[in-house]
This record gives C-alpha cells, sequence and structure tokens, in this order.
C-alpha cells in the first residue's frame, strides 16, 4: 500500500489540474469544488506518505533529486490550499496545481540511481530545506507574473470573458509576486550560504563552479536586482510580471543542473 | 387658472447660464418668497438640477404669469438680462405643463435617459417649496403625482438599466485593476451626468478619495461638496495626474482633455502603479492612443456597453414604454386640475342640487296624488328655497374665496362635501379619474401638508 500512495497522489493531482484547466473556461462553481476536493484528497495521499518515510528514514525524505521534488510539489499545494482558501481564490489552482503535477511527474522520470545527497552535516539538511522552500517562494511569483500577463492581455484587448472574470485584479497578482519573491529570496541566499559552508565542510572548497551553483548565483543576482529594481526604478506590475517568469526559467535551469551533474556521487553543492 | 412652467435644459442652454440661475438650498426660502411676492403667483417650486433650472407655478393668467417668471429668472443674478435669458427659456403651460413635469421625473428629458438622480431631485424641490409654504392644493397633487409616475416608471421600465449598468460596469472594469477600491484616488475631469453616475458608484465603493477638476471651477466646489470630495483647479490638471489611480472623463470638451504624453509622464512618475481610465464623452476626452501606455487601462463608452452588453434597440423600447405611462397619467391629472376652476364647480353643485330637488319633488307628488296647481307650485317653492338657500352660502363663498390664495382648497373641499367628481363637473369631454386616491405615491414618505 505505501507504494501506491505516491500514484495515488499523483492521480488526485493529475484530476485537480484538468479539472481546475476546466474551471478557468467554465462559469460553474461546481467544478472549482470538485478539483478542491480532488486536490485536498491528494494532499492529504501525499502527507501521508511524507510521514511515512520520515518515520521508516527517520529525517524528512529531502535528500534525492525526487523526494525533494515532491516535497516542493507538497509546499506548493499547501500554500495554495491555504491562499486559494482563504482568499477563495479557487482560480490559483488552475496554475500551481499544474506545476505541482509536473514536479512529482519530474521526480518520476528522473534517474533513480545514485543522486542521494550524503548528509553529512547538518548544514546540507538546512541548505537542502531552505533552497525548496526558496524555489517555492519562486514558483509562486512565477504562477502570479503568469495570471497577471494574462489578465493584462485581456484587460488591454478589452476581451471580458469568462478568464477575466476569473483571474484575480492586476494590483492583488502585483503583490502576491512581490511577497513571494520576499518570502523566497531570503530563504535562497541561506540557503545558497549554508550549501557553501557545506561545501566548504565536506569537500574543501566554498564554490566549484558546477552548473547548479553557477545557476543559482545566476537566479540569486536576478531576483535580487527585481527586488531593487521595484524599490527604485519602479520594477513593478507588468514589467515585474515578465521579469519573475523569466527569473523562474533561472530556477529550473538550477534543477535542470543537479540533474546533470547528478551521475556522479552527489556531492553537497 | 393654469400651471405654467418656465425653464431651460441641457439642450437650450449652457452650462455656464444655467450655473448662473442655480440657487443654493439655503437660499432658497428667499427665492420662493420672491415669487410668492408677485400677485397673480399661487403656488410655485424651482427645480434645479445639473441639467436643467425650471420654476413651475400655479397663476391666475398664463401669460402674465409667464412674465413674471421670466421676471423672476432674469433678477436671480444680477449679470442676467432679459435679452440673455429669453432666447434660452420654454414655455410650457397646463396639460403640457405637466406633461413636462411628469417626463423629467420619469428621467426622461434627462441627458442620459433614464439616469436616476432626477426623481431625487424633483422630491427635493417640492420638500423645499412645502418647507417654504409655497406649494398649494395644486402642485401638492401635481408633484406628487409626478413623483409617483417617475417611481412607477423606473419599477415598471428597464430604463434604469442602461444608466446605471453602464456607470456600473466602470467600478466592474476598475475591480480587475484595483481588488480594494477603498486605498483609491479618483479623479473626475468634467461634469457630466453620466461621469458623475460613475463617480458615484465609485464613492459608494468606499474610494479613499475623490478630486475633480472642471474648467468652471465654481461647479467643481458644487461637485466636490457632493462627493465630499476636494477641487482641484483645472490648469493643475496634469500635475495631479500622477497622484490618482482612477481617472473618469466626462467633460463637454470636443477635444483630446488627457493625451498620451500626460499618462507616459504619470505613469513614469507613479514609478508604474497601474492607472485606470474611463472615458465617458463622445467626442472621447482621453486620447485612445493612451490604450498604448504600459499599467495605464483606459475604456470608453463602447468598452464598458460592450462590458454590459447592452442592447439599444430594447432601450429604445423600454423609454417608449415610458413615454406611454406618463401621457396615460397626464390624462388624468389634467382632469383633475381642470375640475379645480371655480365656475364649473359651482355650475356643477347648482346642477346636483337642481337634480335631487326634482327627484325628491317628483317622488312626493307620486304619493301625493291629485294637487291642485297652487299647492304644486308651493311645495315646488319650498324644495327651490331650501335648496337655494343652503347652496347660498357655499357658492357665495366658492365665488369669493376662489381668487385668494386658498381658493383651491375651497374648491376641493366643495368637490368633496358635495361628492362632486370631475366627471360632473366637466361632462365627459377628456378621459377622466374615477378614483383620485388611488395613485399610489408614496405619501408617507413625503410631507403631508395641504397648504389650506
Amino acid at each position: 500500500m505505501p507504494e501506491l500512495l505516491p500514484y495515488l497522489t499523483m492521480g488526485f493531482y493529475f484530476g485537480g489540474t484538468l479539472l481546475f484547466l476546466l474551471y478557468l473556461w467554465h462559469r460553474s462553481d461546481v467544478i472549482s469544488k470538485i478539483s478542491l476536493v480532488a486536490t485536498g484528497l491528494g494532499f492529504v495521499s501525499h502527507t501521508s506518505g511524507l510521514i511515512m518515510a520520515m518515520v521508516s528514514m527517520g529525517h524528512v525524505p529531502i535528500m534525492t533529486f525526487k523526494d525533494a521534488m515532491s516535497f516542493f510539489a507538497w509546499g506548493l499545494v499547501l500554500v495554495f490550499l491555504v491562499v486559494g482558501m482563504k482568499r477563495g481564490l479557487e482560480v490559483l489552482g488552475a496554475f500551481i496545481l499544474p506545476l505541482a503535477f509536473l514536479s512529482l511527474v519530474s521526480a518520476t522520470l528522473a534517474p533513480q540511481s545514485a543522486d542521494t545527497l550524503a548528509p553529512v552535516f547538518q548544514t546540507v539538511w538546512v541548505h537542502v530545506t531552505l533552497s525548496i522552500l526558496g524555489t517555492i517562494g519562486f514558483a509562486v511569483a512565477f504562477v502570479a507574473g503568469l495570471m497577471y500577463v494574462m489578465q493584462e492581455r485581456l484587460l488591454k484587448s478589452k476581451q471580458f470573458n469568462v478568464l477575466s472574470f476569473k483571474l484575480p485584479p492586476l494590483d492583488f497578482l502585483d503583490s502576491l509576486n512581490q511577497r513571494s519573491i520576499l518570502f523566497g529570496f531570503p530563504l535562497l541566499t541561506l540557503g545558497i550560504l549554508t550549501g557553501a559552508v557545506s561545501a566548504q565542510l565536506t569537500i574543501g572548497s566554498y564554490l566549484s563552479w558546477n552548473s547548479e551553483q553557477i545557476w543559482a548565483l545566476i537566479t540569486w543576482f536576478f531576483y535580487f536586482a527585481v527586488l531593487m529594481g521595484r524599490v527604485t526604478a519602479g520594477w513593478r506590475a507588468k514589467k515585474a510580471a515578465y521579469l519573475t517568469i523569466v527569473g523562474f526559467a533561472g530556477v529550473i535551469l538550477t534543477f535542470v543542473g543537479i540533474l546533470i551533474k547528478s551521475p556522479q556521487p552527489m556531492s553537497p553543492l | 387658472m393654469n400651471i405654467i412652467v418656465l425653464g431651460l435644459n441641457h439642450r437650450t442652454a449652457s452650462v455656464e447660464l444655467r450655473e448662473l440661475l442655480a440657487i443654493q438650498d439655503s437660499r432658497m426660502g428667499e427665492a420662493l418668497g420672491r415669487l410668492m411676492a408677485y400677485s397673480g403667483i399661487k403656488e410655485a417650486m424651482y427645480l434645479g438640477t445639473c441639467n436643467r433650472v425650471e420654476v413651475y407655478a400655479v397663476v391666475e393668467k398664463g401669460e402674465w404669469g409667464f412674465r413674471q417668471l421670466e421676471d423672476f429668472l432674469v433678477s436671480t443674478h444680477f449679470s442676467l438680462s432679459t435679452e440673455d435669458l429669453l432666447p434660452h427659456l420654454y414655455r410650457y403651460s397646463d396639460d403640457e405643463a405637466i406633461a413636462h413635469l411628469f417626463r423629467v421625473s420619469a428621467s426622461l428629458d434627462s441627458m442620459v435617459v433614464g439616469e436616476p438622480q432626477v426623481l431625487g431631485q424633483v422630491k427635493e424641490a417640492y420638500e423645499l417649496a412645502l418647507t417654504h409654504r409655497s406649494s398649494g392644493v395644486i402642485l401638492n397633487k401635481v408633484v406628487k403625482k409626478a413623483i409617483s409616475v417617475g417611481k412607477s416608471v423606473r419599477t415598471n421600465t428597464r430604463i434604469g438599466e442602461y444608466a446605471v449598468s453602464v456607470s456600473y460596469a466602470a467600478v466592474e472594469l476598475a475591480k480587475k485593476v484595483f481588488s480594494n477600491l477603498k486605498q483609491r484616488v479618483v479623479l473626475l475631469v468634467g461634469a457630466g451626468e453620466m461621469g458623475k453616475l460613475a463617480a458615484q458608484h465609485l464613492v459608494n465603493q468606499g474610494v479613499k478619495e475623490v478630486l475633480i477638476a472642471n474648467r468652471n471651477h465654481h461647479r467643481a466646489f458644487m461637485l466636490a461638496e457632493r462627493f465630499h470630495g476636494q477641487a482641484v483647479p483645472y490648469e493643475q490638471l496634469r500635475s495631479t495626474l500622477p497622484k490618482v489611480d482612477i481617472v473618469i472623463c466626462a467633460t463637454g470638451a470636443p477635444h483630446y482633455v488627457i493625451t498620451k504624453d500626460d499618462i507616459e509622464m504619470a505613469v513614469y512618475h507613479r514609478m508604474n502603479r497601474p492607472m485606470f481610465l474611463i472615458d465617458i464623452t463622445v467626442p472621447r476626452n482621453i486620447d485612445p492612443a493612451v490604450k498604448d501606455v504600459d499599467n495605464a487601462y483606459v475604456f470608453d463608452i463602447d468598452d464598458l456597453k460592450a462590458h454590459v452588453g447592452q442592447n439599444q434597440e430594447e432601450r429604445l423600447k423600454e423609454a417608449e414604454t415610458a413615454e406611454h405611462m406618463v401621457r396615460e397619467e397626464v390624462g388624468s391629472m389634467v382632469a383633475w386640475v381642470r375640475g379645480l376652476e371655480a365656475t364649473p364647480t359651482i355650475v356643477a353643485l347648482r346642477k346636483k342640487a337642481e337634480e335631487i330637488k326634482q327627484g325628491e319633488l317628483e317622488k312626493v307628488f307620486g304619493r301625493l296624488g291629485e294637487l291642485s296647481s297652487k299647492e304644486r307650485s308651493a311645495i315646488e317653492g319650498l324644495a327651490s328655497a331650501i335648496v337655494n338657500k343652503l347652496l347660498h352660502g357655499p357658492v357665495v363663498t366658492l365665488k369669493s374665496e376662489a381668487q385668494s390664495q386658498n381658493g383651491f382648497a375651497f374648491i376641493e373641499a366643495a368637490r368633496r362635501f358635495f361628492e362632486l367628481r370631475e366627471r360632473e363637473i366637466h361632462s365627459g369631454e377628456i378621459p377622466l379619474l374615477e378614483d383620485e386616491t388611488g395613485d399610489g405615491v408614496s405619501e408617507e414618505r413625503l410631507p403631508q401638508k395641504d397648504g389650506v
């Protein structure tokens, strides 16, 4: 039974994804209720899986790429359930659920073998956890940016359809974007610092210039610029939305970087 | 006796002229007092809205009354002369005057047909007339009826939906940009009816602040008072733009008041904080090229209509239904007013008495059988004497009081005491009102005072 849980979770998330996408184009609120239920069931099975793994392994399962992606998806769905329920924004599900589902799928497709991170030091733990939480922040910012761009285009082209009705107001999306980055950025900063410390402790050098590290640093500088630009140069609204969409590409490339170097025994960062 | 109206509106006169004739509520007592001081004006009501200035009056002789009302309007403002004013005035009397008032309160004469405010303004005008005792039996009846007609047009046709929905659409669209309107600053440019409606809708949503810029600063102040906002000098329009989130443009200008450059600058100074602009006028006041400015969202009247999905033809049909309702009500009101003349009332009274007398005599003669002609004429004489003596007082009083301030009250009283219906007074020339009490005016909401 426990080995079936991941598939059950995936199934529920897949159903939720389809239903939420359907909800985007239909006026019916019933669809969103059903998809919320599907997502909730998925989240329950996801959480039970995590707890079981925790019990059997004795720690939060994030030390493999697969586990990390699964934890990332779990955090995303949690954010959606909290924000979506609190603000009555079921429409967020149409963007977050596909992302969570794809993360789970990519986790399954990722090479199973040797990507286990050796939890030599406590800092590795902290590094991975912080990095994943930071990434969740950027993912939500990405979703907010995507919704902003869609709503913006609909307003500019004066199309008043179901989609424009369901998407939240621009200023809400802009502030969700900003808050998500403000949440993710400090975590990423700490994640990189603890990663560097771990690297120093394990392989004796803070930085080894592999693709993962390079993308992580580029991503860090990019989001730093986005945050600074908002305050100093008025990089908000439409510009901020586009920037966070581009920024998330950097995040994904960092993940790809992790995958690329994973065949050899994984060094912490 | 005539009911007359003298006035000007958005079709006949410019805003500037209408403004000169505006009388503030606080000075209405003095103005109505001045009106009532004219000999021959028995009742009067002053109706001033953004679109019109009209004086309704009940006068002894129509022609003479119009001249007195002209004199009154000219003297409301020192800079006015009769020559300035006369070409802009329209005059209606009796049926036409009543029909006009009914159309006004049904919002059929408004610039934006179906706008909801005029009904309230008619009510206010009437209440002021009541407070200052310039309204009497006739205006009470006619204006109350006008208000009830206005209400019934609003509830029974969909004429109000268009005006409401277009300005409401503006709010709906604003909510696509701003989640919480309570933190937003609104700038209203110009004083067009639709713009004010849209501003009103936003104010109802509890916006943080309303700024008003108008070429005529005095008018801006008046609007600022109404919206509890702040008037901004028109010359500072550009420098004000960066401060505002929502712009409603509704001036009468035939050119662009807000250009693409203005908005580019404003958005730049706002550090790209979005702006929402509504252009409700035709021709447009906001350069459509503003849509190319990032973070500025401009919508014109057609966009709003598209959002509402309103059908033009349907609206015309609603207006037609409303006109029909008004016409029906005018007919019965005119009949009631005509019945208030002294002479026909006296004639009807005598006729009724004569009929009763004849009826009773016939009954008595039938019962008594054969009578000598001397006996017959004695009985007839007795009946006539009683009837004449009983009627003498009322008839003399009606004749003498008809010309007094309370004349209509006496006539109305006589009609009720002797149960004279319009039918009996005005033997069926026009379709008449059977039951004049069932007019459905929400009387509980209007102060009761019959001017007696």
